[in-house]
């Protein structure tokens, strides 16, 4: 009877896997089939190329877009990161007056739709000059992001407050305290949000559409866009393009997960956990 | 000593006081502003008072684009979460291996939404997708999911329910957090594996459950990314598009591409108005389901 459930477990839970699975087989083996076998439904292709791969290159600018994609992420999860980090301990390790009223305006920004935001803070950077650059993709993010922040001064909170006093004593300033005690002593919560903000800002398709005109300036996601309206719908139906530019888009992002996994899973269970 | 703390204090969360100043608060105060001009960027908003309130009401797109944001997300909220809580209970149940099939759960989940967009199109797609070819295994015709209004939201759904990854990390997490001898107890009284889950397990996790009811209802009715790849652009001259018309997407069309900045900001604070109701009534209506440990807070 045990075994039974077993074995039914394991036939229910493989066969979900599949499921999940599928569909990036399926579209890494379509991105190696020449055009009028994409849609065969082979997992094996039966002509094997490479045409795919070169042509998109030559196609698109992608290698350009990575780059550009790299820039932005970079820059965005680190500043995310270190701003986050401050403020986290800053309202974590002191005490002041408004301190509970502030945070909890902290905690208030994250109710708000992006929607009511992206208009004005459009108007803002383009009263700078500033649309049509990577600029508005990350420079927000040295101001910190709500969710972090509450991410980071949880664990913040969690920590004993021994290794402060006893820096405190030994003479280290503020700065110190924070960047050789508090922050080394957080490098789980510190790893979590760069891999969620990195992951962020990679996928992020609604502000490269807002700011970005050029071409020369997209990102991996803003491109795959415009290789889907010019080869996926443009009357000319070049699916393994799109397919192939797909596969590229989504590699880096596994490949993320598979550096961070444990960070990833373990940061995604806290995060619900605080419901 | 106390003013040396609070300055210090300052210092460290000055970066957030700047950028809440500046990318919140001054956005919130002008975007109310602005829902009250005409305003395209190249001239000055002029004030029209209530006027975009007014188009509101009588714009057959906004009621279009809320009735398709409401369907999509009474259709996917509750189809994810029962779908997250079966995987998340056969992880639950497995003893070994569960890593790996963790793992084969959670990648979709990283996929950008622009290519679960593009996979949508080609896995949905009517004649050639890979679900009709499978569904045409069964003998059964599948729809034109892509094309037929009618299955165009149904298609969103399904896709949806490939990137729940998250969810089940989250309940799994919840799932192991059940004190084992609640189960013991219940087996020596006899309950079987369902009842035991209705009575046991389902309750002990609601809060989680409620906390991804809520956020997931908040996502939902500001889904954009993958219907908008799949169905709206410049090149999109295949699809009917009326039936994946979000209410983000409208928005997002409104301001940017017809460049009616001022009425978009209506549109933004409709829905903000919108999510509080629908947030606010969920809350209400599913609190009582909601079990705390050491009694209700």
């Amino acid at each position: 009877m045990r075994r039974a459930r077993l074995i039914l477990t394991w036939t229910a839970l493989s066969a979900f896997a599949i499921a999940f699975i599928y569909p990036f087989v399926w579209l890494l083996s379509a991105s190696f089939k020449p055009r009028s076998e994409v849609f065969d439904h082979r997992l094996i292709p039966e002509t094997f190329t490479f045409d795919n791969y070169i042509q998109v290159w030559q196609e698109a600018p992608l290698a350009l877009w990575m780059v550009n994609t790299l820039f932005v992420t970079v820059l965005a999860a680190v500043a995310v990161t270190v701003t986050s980090a401050m403020v986290a301990w800053g309202f974590a390790y002191f005490r002041f007056p408004g301190r509970g009223v502030l945070f909890s305006v902290v905690l208030g920004t994250m109710m708000l739709p992006g929607a009511v935001t992206m208009i004005p803070v459009f108007l803002i950077w383009n009263s700078l000059g500033m649309v049509g650059t990577l600029t508005p993709l990350w420079a927000q993010n040295l101001f910190g992001s709500a969710f972090y922040i509450f991410l980071l001064r949880q664990f913040f909170l969690g920590l004993p407050r021994e290794p402060f006093e006893a820096a405190k004593i030994d003479g280290a300033n503020n700065w110190q305290i924070f960047t050789r005690v508090a922050l080394p002593l957080c490098k789980p919560a510190v790893v979590v949000t760069l891999l969620f903000e990195f992951q962020a800002a990679w996928t992020d398709l609604m502000r490269p559409l807002i700011y970005l005109r050029d071409s020369s300036t997209f990102t991996v996601p803003r491109g795959l866009k415009a290789l889907l309206d010019q080869f996926g719908f443009g009357g000319e139906w070049h699916w393994e393009i799109v397919m192939t530019a797909s596969v590229i888009t989504t590699i880096p992002m596994i490949i993320l997960f598979f550096l961070g996994q444990k960070h990833f899973v373990k940061g995604i269970a806290t995060t619900g956990s605080k419901g | 000593m106390r003013f040396v703390e609070t300055r210090a204090a300052l210092l460290f969360i000055s970066p957030w006081i700047l950028g809440f100043l500046i990318f919140t608060a001054w956005p919130v105060i002008n975007s109310a502003y602005l829902s009250l001009t005409d305003y395209d960027v190249i001239n000055d908003p002029s004030f029209v008072g209530l006027e975009n309130y007014r188009t509101l009401f009588e714009d057959p797109k906004v009621g279009l684009a809320l009735k398709n944001t409401f369907i999509f997300m009474v259709m996917s909220v509750p189809a994810q979460l029962v779908v997250s809580l079966g995987l998340a209970l056969l992880l639950n149940s497995a003893t070994k291996a569960t890593g790996f099939f963790r793992t084969a759960f959670f990648l979709p989940k990283m996929t950008p939404p622009v290519a679960v967009g593009i996979l949508l199109l080609m896995l949905f797609n009517g004649q050639s997708g890979l679900i009709n070819g499978f569904l045409g295994i069964f003998g059964i015709d599948g729809p034109a999911w892509t094309t037929d209004p009618n299955w165009v939201k149904p298609g969103l759904v399904l896709m949806s329910l490939w990137t729940v990854g998250a969810s089940v990390v989250i309940i799994l997490a919840a799932l192991r957090g059940v004190p084992q001898e609640l189960y013991d107890s219940a087996v020596v009284d006899g309950a079987g594996w369902w009842r035991r889950t209705l009575r046991i397990t389902v309750p002990m996790i609601s809060p989680t459950l409620f906390f991804l009811f809520i956020v997931d209802s908040i996502n939902a009715l500001q889904s954009f990314t993958e219907a908008y790849t799949a169905f709206f652009g410049s090149g999109n001259t295949t699809y009917s598009n009326d039936a994946a018309l979000f209410y983000a997407i409208y928005l997002f069309q409104q301001a940017f591409e017809f460049l009616h900045m001022g009425y978009a900001s209506a549109l933004a604070w409709l829905l903000f108005v919108v999510i509080m109701a629908i947030t606010i009534v969920q809350i209400l209506v599913t609190r009582r389901f909601v079990h705390y440990e050491g009694g209700n807070p």
